[in-house]
């Protein structure tokens, strides 16, 4: 008590001249309620060290009841128990102490098919020909291996990557990008490679999907997950409703777009979110997004309906438009033992620009435009702590392509699957999951087929996200 | 035309209503502090320290499991529009806490602004793992999160909340510092009456489903023998329940004590088939009918145990 005393007088001295400074730039011209709010002050920090003083004499008192009783035999709690006293759980102080967050996720594939996934293709879509289509190999395979590391990087500031190895031993710069923690308002700035927000999966990494692939609609429109160079800005509306709009510019170098030389950006989309809850059982999610892509002398190959396969070019701009939602119950909104998740998108993809037609062979070339589309719709069920089963249905439209103003000769044929899943989650941090679909995205070609798969995730804690 | 006027005269009657209502509902004397809680106590102990200053808002309830939470849109939405978030820490929202962040936008409530309260940080934690690998199961560095079971820690969060909340709200910070004291002092009371009447629990053996109940058994000197689950965040499994059994037999133990948020089957199991009851306690404000607020939390969670620990 003597030595505080002292302490909180020089304190209670030191603090008006600080607050001088502070009284006057808030309130230059009314001397009154710089007064007012140095008498304010003052007695905030009285009584913040009244507080202060009567903790203190509450731990004195129950210590030296505690110190009583103890000697009682009757004592409930011992005496000067360690949670009595407050220290401070200081940090450990080592070297690396600063090092961002490390998270590897490690996955592998046993998949057995009646096709050889080397000839999938999607009848009636044009695709780059390093589009992966389908599982990309069977027999057993070690899928991506993700290596995340996040960190903050000043009190404004965040960064996160994650790089990803692939069993074909070559490597790529899933995302890398900088945040703002700061800008407040409710806005948030990204910079640097990231997965566009578009629709609901689109943003998600391979590892926290509910099924081994992504949709047939997200690999014959969205070049299976749109990613892309620039900046995305995002503003969270002050409504107790949940709104969300986005704006993100790119270079465009992933299809739908492609990766030319320019100044400008190559892609833009904007994106627009609503969600909230049902009670404490349920919540949901759904959004409309735009992405309009830009692609200059894009080389893409399509199977005709006799299984031949065509290389065309592709100049012009696409636009993609994804309708997506969400919707989630658990009873009390406790999903440790039990919930049920149901989640749909629709895709729709305009291109319109120029076409050359069968570049090796006929080489027709004119004005071009092609309006395709496709959705799917799944539920996944944990029917107990750790198990899970999940259901797939989709399908694609091919829709009407136009090669100057002459109807381009396509098919009716509508590419689907139908997919059942089965996981197992021994924890938080461990997955063990046999697929089965049947895939007819290939026009005369039913592909039944059986994936067992692992993903384990080591190191920092995964994110919870929607 | 007789008709016209009539209904601009009803017209104006009702944007005049609508404007006034507006400003009436704008312009309140003082804007509350817009709180949010990440789990029910905190929301509670805000709202003894703050009263009409505060306007607070919990993000889980008593039924669901700090651990599990998902980042959904209504918690975005709420953290976006907080002045200020008031969490246990210790890792124990390390799921969901960072991307709310994250997402929110809001710079007030960002991991070392005033805005973001930790009440983990007021206290001694206790099983602070000297191993930390996750072999061990969902271990948390920082050492057990769940601080809420013992009221002294509630004692010493509260003092570093109140500070808190005048060092945001300055112009009210008598108005807070005066609403503490008050706490304090019953809270104290309440003690000293928990004190007495938690006597007889004194040395009691238990067993816990989950391992989130350390501190309560520090605070009441209980045994804590054996835990269903076989690591913090795994569910129980047959063998490791028959090793529960086994090891019930040389050290057997008056219950076995789970939250209200967790599933009862696996303490109901040991009740069926090694004869020892269950007790449901409400583990935070909510978690059963009785527990309305902090006080009738440790009223409550103290009743159920001694209904049980008592007999015999």
């Amino acid at each position: 008590m003597k030595k505080l005393l002292p302490a909180s007088l020089v304190l209670a001295l030191a603090a008006p001249f600080s607050l001088q400074g502070y009284a006057q730039t808030t309130a230059p011209i009314s001397p009154p309620s710089d007064i007012k709010a140095l008498k304010q002050e003052i007695q905030a920090m009285r009584s913040d060290y009244e507080v202060r003083l009567q903790a203190m004499e509450q731990r004195l008192k129950a210590a030296e009841a505690a110190a009583a009783s103890s000697a009682a035999s009757a004592a409930v709690t011992p005496a000067a128990t360690p949670a009595a006293t407050p220290t401070a759980n200081t940090p450990s102080t080592g070297t690396n102490s600063l090092n961002p967050a490390i998270s590897l996720i490690l996955s592998g594939n046993y998949a057995r098919t009646s096709r050889d996934p080397a000839s999938s293709a999607i009848t009636g879509f044009h695709l780059p020909k390093d589009a992966a289509v389908g599982l990309g190999t069977r027999g057993f395979s070690l899928a991506e291996t993700e290596l995340g590391l996040s960190a903050s990087i000043d009190p404004w500031l965040r960064g996160a990557a994650s790089i990803s190895l692939h069993g074909d031993n070559t490597l790529s710069v899933e995302e890398a990008f900088v945040q703002t923690t700061s800008l407040g308002q409710g806005f948030t700035l990204k910079a640097g490679r990231f997965f566009s927000g578009i629709g609901y999966l689109n943003a998600q990494h391979a590892h926290t999907w509910d099924f081994v692939d992504n949709p047939l609609a997200y690999q014959a429109m969205l070049g299976t997950q749109y990613g892309d160079d620039g900046l995305q800005l995002k503003w969270l509306a002050p409504t107790e409703q949940f709104l969300q709009l986005g704006v993100e510019l790119g270079r465009g170098r992933s299809f739908p777009g492609s990766d030319t030389s320019r100044n400008g950006a190559g892609m833009v989309t904007l994106t627009a979110h609503t969600g909230g809850d049902v009670g404490d059982s349920h919540s949901w999610r759904t959004g409309l997004s735009l992405l309009n892509a830009k692609a200059t002398q894009q080389q893409l190959i399509a199977s005709d309906a006799s299984g031949n396969s065509l290389a065309h070019d592709f100049s012009g701009s696409t636009r993609v438009v994804v309708a997506d939602a969400v919707w989630k119950w658990a009873p009390n909104g406790n999903a440790t033992r039990t919930y049920f998740k149901l989640q749909g998108e629709y895709v729709q993809s305009t291109r319109s620009g120029s076409l050359a037609y069968d570049v090796a062979g006929s080489n027709l070339q004119g004005d071009y435009r092609a309006v395709q589309s496709g959705w799917y719709l799944q539920g996944v069920y944990q029917l107990m702590p750790s198990w899970r089963v999940g259901v797939r249905t989709e399908q694609l439209n091919t829709g009407t392509a136009q090669l100057s103003a002459a109807q381009l000769a396509g098919s009716s044929y509508k590419p689907g699957k139908n997919t059942l899943m089965l996981d197992y989650n021994p924890s938080e941090f461990s997955r063990v999951r046999l697929q089965f679909a049947r895939d007819k995205a290939r026009q005369g070609f039913t592909d039944n087929q059986l994936i067992l798969q692992y993903q384990m995730s080591l190191g920092a804690h995964g994110a919870h996200a929607y | 035309m007789p008709i016209k006027k009539p209904s601009i005269m009803k017209l104006k009657k009702f944007f005049a209503a609508i404007v006034a209502t507006a400003t009436l509902s704008h312009a309140p004397a003082y804007a509350a502090l817009r709180v949010l809680a990440c789990e029910p106590e905190w929301a509670a102990l805000t709202q003894e320290l703050g009263g009409p200053l505060v306007e607070v808002s919990s993000a889980t309830t008593a039924l669901q499991d700090p651990h599990q939470i998902q980042a959904k849109p209504s918690l975005i939405a709420k953290m976006r529009n907080a002045d200020l978030i008031v969490c246990t820490g210790a890792e124990l929202e390390v799921g969901w806490l960072p991307i709310l962040l994250q997402q929110s936008g809001n710079a007030k409530v960002q991991a070392g602004q005033p805005g973001n309260f930790a009440a983990a940080d007021a206290v001694r934690k206790l099983d602070v793992p000297t191993q930390l690998d996750r072999s061990q199961g969902d271990v948390h560095a920082a050492g057990n999160p769940h601080i809420q079971t013992d009221p002294r820690n509630i004692t010493l969060v509260a003092a570093a909340l109140s500070t808190r909340l005048q060092q945001l709200d300055f112009s009210h910070a008598a108005d807070y510092a005066k609403r503490h004291a008050d706490f304090a002092q019953r809270w104290q009371q309440a003690m000293a009456r928990w004190a007495v009447q938690a006597a007889p629990l004194k040395g009691v053996a238990v067993v816990s489903q989950h391992k989130g109940f350390v501190y309560l058994y520090d605070w009441l000197g209980m045994k804590e023998v054996v835990v269903l689950e076989p690591k913090p965040g795994v569910e129980p499994t047959a063998s490791h329940l028959q090793t529960v059994l086994a090891t019930l037999k040389s050290s057997p133990a008056r219950m076995v004590i789970y939250a209200a948020y967790q599933d009862p089957r696996a303490s109901d199991w040991l009740h069926k088939n090694g004869g020892v009851p269950a007790v449901k306690i409400p583990f935070t404000v909510g978690g059963t009918e009785g527990a309305k607020d902090l006080f009738s939390l440790f009223d409550d969670t103290l009743a159920r145990l001694l209904a049980m620990g008592t007999k015999k």
